[in-house]
């Protein structure tokens, strides 16, 4: 790790000035880039702690309908809280199934959406061998280029882009929102996972729209890795149904795990648009989803899984939202009746 | 330059001067305030062996820096015991088998704690297990390490008739 300057502002106007310096990073819950100092991988000259700025750490159901999560809400402290479990059952279900609980208590809001890739650390670190053992399983299927096949790590961001969620951004010209999905850039020619950040620029908050309410009845997020727990998504995806008179009035799906950014698959949506609930129609729109899925690695297989998956989502989000977080958060287990995970 | 901070471990007010920013908390407890429960297992927030008490939440003490803890109420393995005995989650450690080295003992047992506090998981061993994913044991103690959780729980939702009180 670095040496460097460590600020602490009292305001936002006063952070925003000294995150504009070069070699400058805010520091929030420091889980992801204390992780990447002390890799070497991310050296900034100056750390500015917003974790004391005031009035960041709420969450706020406006009256026009909206939710505002500041930036620095906790991570377990928004999955656990009641009113929004209830009204966005999915992205409570995929902030638990990130990280271990030490970590979610520290993590913000803000720092979820900010997450680099893993591939950061292989770009860094990897050694020839370590390159030709990498078989690609965490690599992307869509939106990939030769510059980079990462893919962007975060569980709560998947559902999030899915109902439209919008990132609120205080900088050196005021205040912004720019849609999550539109937040980050497609990676064609920086190895990077890059966002619309301008030196200075801070999360200031998530907002979610008032129709993302609709969908709590019908919603799931489902998380394929290797192990049941603490473990980055092989794939993920959420699906949200709006399910009037016994048709499909409206969906929404995204992918995690898949892409360098998350990915909305806003044909398969369409397809699924007044369209009976069932295997034949979701299997259509997982189908859509995928079309334009191609191996970036070794790694064709997770096509497939990723088909897999969007069609066993459509089916539990059918199914119902269920009444209590399942024991394990966003796991096959949770979904597949009677396979019991563990004596 | 020098940062200063204010600190209380283990109900004690501890005023720290860190020269260099870049030590952790867990640095801080172990190297500078000598409570070495908190153990460096991996350095990287990914084994739990650090868990401590900030404010009440447990974390990984290994990926926070000494300096952002200014004005933090901190608790660490070395002050969970009260004037009459053992926690009771020390205790149950005991009771059940709940370890074999002991490396990862203090950040098992504050991350009990947490997870206790927290409420979320109950009686259920598999709520229990997931809520502790984020301790390892490479001695395999899960088992005990579960069920001596399951019992200070119970003990103290007095569900457990075998606790008197």
């Amino acid at each position: 790790m670095n040496r460097f300057e460590y600020l602490r502002p009292n305001s936002v106007s006063e952070a925003v000035a000294a995150g504009s310096e070069p070699g400058s990073a805010y520091l929030a819950g420091g889980t992801n880039l204390l992780d990447l100092m002390k890799a070497g991988i991310a050296r900034p000259t100056r750390l500015v702690d917003v974790t004391r700025l005031p009035d960041l750490d709420r969450i706020e159901r406006r009256a026009d309908g909206t939710l505002r999560i500041g930036a620095l809400v906790r991570n377990a402290t928004l999955a656990h809280d009641q009113d929004f479990v209830r009204s966005y059952p999915s992205v409570a279900e995929a902030l638990l199934s990130g990280a271990s609980a030490q970590l979610r208590n520290a993590a913000t809001v803000g720092g979820n959406i900010m997450q680099r890739s893993r591939h950061v650390f292989h770009a860094a670190l990897a050694s020839v061998s370590d390159a030709a053992e990498d078989d690609g399983r965490y690599s992307a299927i869509l939106g990939w280029s030769k510059a980079c096949s990462a893919v962007h790590p975060s569980d709560f961001c998947v559902p999030l882009v899915a109902l439209d969620a919008k990132v609120e951004i205080e900088g050196k010209t005021g205040r912004r929102e720019v849609s999550l999905e539109n937040f980050y850039h497609l990676p064609e020619d920086s190895p990077e996972i890059a966002t619309v950040l301008q030196p200075g620029d801070l999360i200031s908050a998530v907002i979610l729209p008032a129709r993302a309410g609709t969908f709590s009845p019908h919603t799931s997020y489902l998380k394929l890795r290797e192990r049941t727990s603490y473990a980055f998504a092989l794939v993920s995806a959420v699906a949200c149904l709006d399910i009037e008179d016994g048709k499909i009035a409206e969906a929404r799906i995204a992918l995690g795990g898949v892409a360098p950014k998350p990915w909305r698959a806003r044909s398969a949506e369409d397809v699924l648009k007044g369209a009976v609930p069932g295997e034949a129609a979701f299997r259509r729109a997982a189908d859509v989803a995928l079309a334009d899925a191609r191996p970036s690695r070794d790694n064709a297989f997770k096509i497939e899984l990723s088909r897999r998956v969007v069609l066993r989502v459509l089916l539990s989000a059918a199914k119902g939202s269920p009444d209590r977080l399942p024991p394990l958060p966003s796991s096959p287990f949770s979904t597949t009746p009677g396979v019991p995970h563990d004596a | 330059m020098a940062y200063s901070i204010n600190l209380t471990v283990n109900g004690d007010g501890r005023e720290v001067e860190i020269e260099d920013p870049r030590v952790t908390l867990l640095d801080l407890l172990r190297n500078h305030l000598h409570l070495t429960g908190a153990k460096k297992g991996c350095d990287r927030g990914q084994c739990g062996a650090c868990t401590v008490l900030v404010d009440g939440r447990r974390i990984n003490s290994c990926l926070a820096l000494a300096v952002a803890m200014d004005r933090t109420e901190v608790l660490t393995i070395e002050g969970v015991a009260g004037d009459d005995g053992l926690h009771p989650v020390q205790e149950a450690f005991i009771a059940h088998d709940g370890l074999q080295c002991g490396f990862c003992t203090p950040g098992q047992i504050m991350s009990a704690i947490g997870l206790i506090n927290e409420g979320q998981a109950g009686d259920d061993p598999e709520r229990i297990r997931e809520c502790m994913s984020g301790n390892l044991c490479r001695c395999g103690a899960y088992f005990g390490i579960t069920q001596a959780i399951q019992e200070a729980q119970n003990r103290r939702s007095g569900t457990d008739r075998r606790s008197a009180a």
